[in-house]
C-alpha cells in the first residue's frame, strides 16, 4: 500500500534531521523545568488521594503534618497539579520543541535560564504561602477571600515568566526566517507558537487582576475589591488557559506521536488549521464558567455558549486528523481491515500507551464538556463533583498523562540515560486509564446526584445516602491513580539516577508534507491575521460587560481570611 | 488545501450536531422557560442589613400562590435557614452575600446559583410537590464551608389560602 511506502520514506528522511542535537545548556534547561513541575504533581497527587478518601468518610489528614485541613490540601492540589505541573513541564517541552523544531539555539539560552529562575522564584513564593496556610483561597483566587501578597506576587512571577517564553521563541523564529527564506514554520515549532501566542492575549485577564488588584489590596494599598470583576478577569485567562494545558498534547498527538507509531500527518493543511483556530476561538468564552453570576446579563451569557459550541470544531477536526495518522502507522506497520490496524500499534511502547489511552478518556471529556458549556443544562451540574468528573479527564488525563507518555522518550534523551523500566510505563498508563474511568464515573455520578465540589463531602451534615457509592468509586479510582502514579514516579527518579547511558536517541517528528503533495497555503502559516481575529472577537463578546464593569466598579469590598 | 473526502463528511457532521444541540438549549430556554440569573442590581455589602429588602429576610407573600424570599448569605449560614411555602407556590429567591461569595444549590431542582458580594441574586422556581429540600453553599467560602445549610420545606396546601 501507498501508506507504507510514505512512512518509509518519511523515515528515511528523519535521519538526516536526526543530526541536530540541542546544545547542552539547552536540555539541562527543559529537564530543570520538567523535575520542577513533575515534583509538583507529586505532592499534588498525595493531596488527591486524601481527598477522594475524605469523601468516602476516610479522613488522613491528621497524619500529615504540613496541611492543616482539608482546604488547604484542596488548595494545593489545585494550584500544585494545573497550575504549577502544567505551567513547567509545558515550559520545558516548548522550549525543546521550537529549538528542536526551528534546529538551531535558542535567541538566548541565557535569557531562558532567566525565565527558569524568576518562574522558580515566584514558584517557592507560592508554595511557602500554601504551605503556611496563607493562601487557601484555592486556585481560583476568588476574592473577597484574600491571600498572603507573596502567593499573588509569585503567581505573577510565574505567569511573566510564560511571556519572556514568548519573547524568547519569536526571537528564534525571526532569526530562523532569515536564514530559511521561503520556507514554512517547521510543525513541532508553529505548535509551540500558536500556543504561547494564545496564551499571552489569554493571560491578560489575569495579569490586570492580579497587579491592578489582588496584588495591591493584599498589600493594603486598596482598601477593597469588586469581586465580581475580579472574578470576569479571572475566567477571561481562566477558560483559554485550558488551551494553553491542551495544545502542548496536541503538538505530540499531531506532529509526533504518529512518527512514534511509524505513521505520517495525514493532513498537514488541517493541522495548521485546527491549531489557528484556537487563537481566536479560545478567548471569547469565559463567561461560560459564570452562567450562573448575578450582574452578567443573560444575552452575553448565550453569545460565549454559542462561541464555546464553535471552539469544539478544532478539537473534532483534531480527533479526524490525528486518528487517521495514526492509522496510517497502523496500516504501514501490517494492520489489515476496519479495526485491525489498532492492534498492530506499538502498545508495548510506554509513550505511545500512554497517549493513546489519554485520547479515549479526552473524548469522554469533551462530552461532559459539551454538557457544562450547555447554558441551562448546566443549572444540573453547575459547581457540582461532575465538574471534577470532567476536567480530570481533561487535564488530568489528556494532558496530564500526555504529558508522562511524552516523558518516556524526552527524558531518557534529555539526561542521555535509557528509560529506566519501559514495562512499568505501560502498567503505569493502563493503571491511570482504570483509575481515571473509575475516578471520573464516581465524581460525575456524585456530581448529577446533587453533591456539590470543592466541599469536604466526608464531613458535610447534608450528606445523602445516594452519594455514598459514587464517593467509594471517587476513592478507589483515586487510589489506583496513586499507585499509578507512584510507578511515573519510580521510573522516573530510575532514569535519571539508576538506568545505563544510552546510545542514540530518536526524537520523534513527523515530516512536513513535501510541496506540490498537499499544498499549505499561506495564510496558514501566518499569525497576525489570526491574532487581529481574536482581538475582534474579544472587543465583540467581552467589550460591553467588561466597560460596564468598570464603569460600576467599587473598590470597598474587604478581604476575609476564614481559613 | 486539499481536504479527504471522509474529513470533510467528518466537519460538516460535527458541526451539524454542535449546531442541533446548540438549538435545543435555545428551545429549552424559550419553550421551557428555563432561565439564567440575569442583572438584577447591586447592594453594597457592607450596609446591606440595614438596606431594604435585606434589612428583613424572610418569606413574603405577593399574591396567591406567589412568594418572595429575602435571604442573605454569610460565612457560615443562610438567613432565614429555613423556608416555609404552601406546595404549588412560584417563588422567587433574592439573595445576596454579605461576605466572600457563596452559593445556592437546592438538589433537584433548577435552583443553582453565585451569591457575589455586591450583586444582588435573583431567581425563580415553581415548587409543585410538597415535601422537603435541602439547601447548602456550593462555593468555597473558608474552613466552614461545608457545613452552610438550610432547609426548604414545601407543606401540603391544604394550609395556604388558594
Ligand atoms: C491521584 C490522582 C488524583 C486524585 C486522586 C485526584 C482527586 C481529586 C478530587 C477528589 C478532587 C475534588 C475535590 C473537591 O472538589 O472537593 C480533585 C480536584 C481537583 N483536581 Fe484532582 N486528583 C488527581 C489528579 C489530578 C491531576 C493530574 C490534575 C491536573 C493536572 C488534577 C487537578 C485537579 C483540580 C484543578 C481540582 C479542583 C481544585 C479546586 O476545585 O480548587 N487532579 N482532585
Ligand atoms: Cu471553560
Ligand atoms: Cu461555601
Amino acid at each position: 500500500m501507498t501508506m507504507g511506502a510514505q512512512a518509509s520514506i518519511a523515515r528515511g528522511d528523519g535521519t538526516a534531521q536526526e543530526l541536530y542535537r540541542p546544545p547542552e545548556t539547552e536540555r539541562r534547561l527543559s529537564l530543570a523545568f520538567i523535575t520542577v513541575g513533575f515534583a509538583h504533581l507529586a505532592v499534588g497527587i498525595l493531596l488527591g488521594l486524601l481527598q477522594g478518601l475524605q469523601h468516602a468518610g476516610i479522613d488522613l489528614y491528621a497524619y500529615v503534618p504540613f496541611v492543616r485541613h482539608y482546604y488547604q490540601g484542596l488548595a494545593m492540589h489545585g494550584v500544585f497539579n494545573v497550575l504549577v505541573f502544567t505551567t513547567f513541564f509545558i515550559g520545558g517541552f516548548l522550549f525543546f520543541v521550537a529549538g528542536y523544531g526551528f534546529r538551531r539555539p535558542l535567541v538566548t539560552s541565557g535569557l531562558a535560564w532567566t525565565t527558569f529562575w524568576l518562574m522558580t522564584a515566584g514558584l517557592l513564593l507560592v508554595d511557602w504561602a500554601l504551605l503556611t496556610n496563607q493562601a487557601s483561597v484555592l486556585y481560583t483566587s476568588y476574592a473577597p477571600l484574600q491571600a498572603h501578597p507573596a502567593y499573588y506576587l509569585g503567581l505573577v512571577l510565574v505567569v511573566v515568566g510564560t511571556w519572556l517564553q514568548l519573547v524568547i521563541l519569536l526571537r528564534t523564529f525571526f532569526a530562523w526566517r532569515r536564514e530559511n527564506p521561503g520556507k514554512r514554520t517547521p510543525l513541532i515549532a508553529f505548535g509551540a507558537l500558536v500556543t504561547l501566542i494564545m496564551w499571552t492575549m489569554a493571560s491578560a485577564g489575569i495579569a490586570v487582576q492580579f497587579v491592578g488588584f489582588l496584588l495591591p489590596w493584599s498589600l493594603g494599598w486598596m482598601q477593597g475589591i469588586d469581586p465580581l470583576l475580579s472574578r470576569t478577569l479571572f475566567w477571561f485567562t481562566g477558560h483559554p488557559i485550558v488551551y494553553f494545558w491542551l495544545l502542548p498534547a496536541y503538538i505530540s498527538w499531531y506532529f509526533m506521536l504518529p512518527r512514534q507509531v511509524g505513521g505520517r500527518l495525514f493532513s498537514e493543511s488541517l493541522a495548521r488549521l485546527a491549531f489557528l483556530l484556537f487563537i481566536p476561538l479560545s478567548l471569547p468564552v469565559g463567561f461560560h464558567h459564570q452562567y450562573l453570576d448575578p450582574g452578567v446579563s443573560e444575552g452575553y451569557k448565550a453569545i460565549h455558549a454559542f462561541l464555546t459550541f464553535a471552539v469544539f470544531m478544532p478539537s473534532a477536526m483534531t480527533a479526524f486528523t490525528v486518528l487517521a495518522s495514526i492509522e496510517t502507522g497502523g496500516r504501514a506497520r501490517g494492520g489489515q481491515g476496519r479495526l485491525g490496524w489498532l492492534l498492530r500499534l506499538p502498545w508495548r511502547d510506554p509513550s505511545v500507551a500512554a497517549q493513546l489511552l489519554a485520547m479515549v478518556l479526552f473524548a469522554f471529556g469533551g462530552i461532559s464538556g459539551l454538557i457544562n458549556a450547555s447554558f441551562t443544562v448546566n443549572l444540573v451540574v453547575h459547581n457540582t463533583l461532575f465538574v471534577p468528573g470532567h476536567f480530570h479527564l481533561t487535564v488530568g488525563t489528556a494532558s496530564a498523562l500526555t504529558f508522562m507518555g511524552i516523558v518516556y522518550w524526552l527524558v531518557p534523551y534529555l539526561s542521555g540515560r535509557r528509560l529506566f523500566s519501559p514495562r512499568m510505563g505501560v502498567w503505569q498508563a493502563w493503571l491511570w486509564f482504570v483509575g481515571m474511568t473509575i475516578m471520573s464515573r464516581g465524581m460525575s455520578w456524585a456530581g448529577v446526584l446533587g453533591a456539590p465540589r470543592r466541599t469536604a463531602l466526608g464531613t458535610a451534615p447534608y450528606f445523602a445516602a445516594e452519594w455514598t457509592v459514587p464517593t467509594w468509586l471517587t476513592a478507589i479510582g483515586g487510589a489506583v491513580l496513586t499507585i499509578s502514579g507512584l510507578l511515573f514516579f519510580i521510573n522516573l527518579i530510575g532514569t535519571l539516577t539508576a538506568s545505563p547511558r544510552a546510545e542514540k536517541l530518536e526524537v520523534p517528528v513527523v515530516e512536513s508534507a513535501p510541496d506540490g503533495q498537499d499544498p499549505v497555503p499561506g495564510w496558514l502559516d501566518r499569525f497576525a491575521p489570526w491574532v487581529t481575529a481574536t482581538a475582534v472577537l474579544v472587543l465583540i463578546s467581552y467589550g460591553p460587560t467588561l466597560y460596564r464593569l468598570f464603569g460600576e466598579m467599587s473598590l470597598t469590598i474587604p478581604g476575609l481570611r476564614p481559613y | 488545501m486539499d481536504i479527504d473526502r471522509y474529513e470533510r463528511l467528518w466537519i460538516m457532521l460535527s458541526a451539524a450536531v454542535l449546531l442541533s444541540l446548540f438549538l435545543a438549549l435555545v428551545y429549552s430556554v424559550y419553550a421551557l422557560d428555563i432561565r439564567l440569573v440575569d442583572d438584577a442590581g447591586q447592594v453594597d455589602p457592607a450596609t446591606a442589613a440595614q438596606t431594604p429588602p435585606f434589612d428583613e429576610p424572610g418569606v413574603y407573600q405577593e399574591g396567591p400562590g406567589r412568594y418572595r424570599v429575602v435571604m442573605v448569605a454569610r460565612a457560615w449560614s443562610f438567613q432565614p435557614a429555613e423556608v416555609r411555602v404552601p406546595a404549588g407556590s412560584d417563588v422567587t429567591f433574592q439573595v445576596t452575600s454579605l461576605d466572600v461569595i457563596h452559593g445556592f444549590r437546592v438538589p433537584y431542582t433548577t435552583i443553582n446559583q453565585m451569591l457575589i458580594p455586591g450583586q444582588v441574586s435573583e431567581f425563580r422556581f415553581r415548587f409543585a410537590e410538597p415535601g422537603e429540600h435541602y439547601l447548602f453553599c456550593h462555593e468555597y467560602c473558608g474552613v466552614g464551608h461545608h457545613t452552610m445549610q438550610g432547609r426548604i420545606v414545601v407543606e401540603t396546601a391544604a394550609t395556604g389560602a388558594r
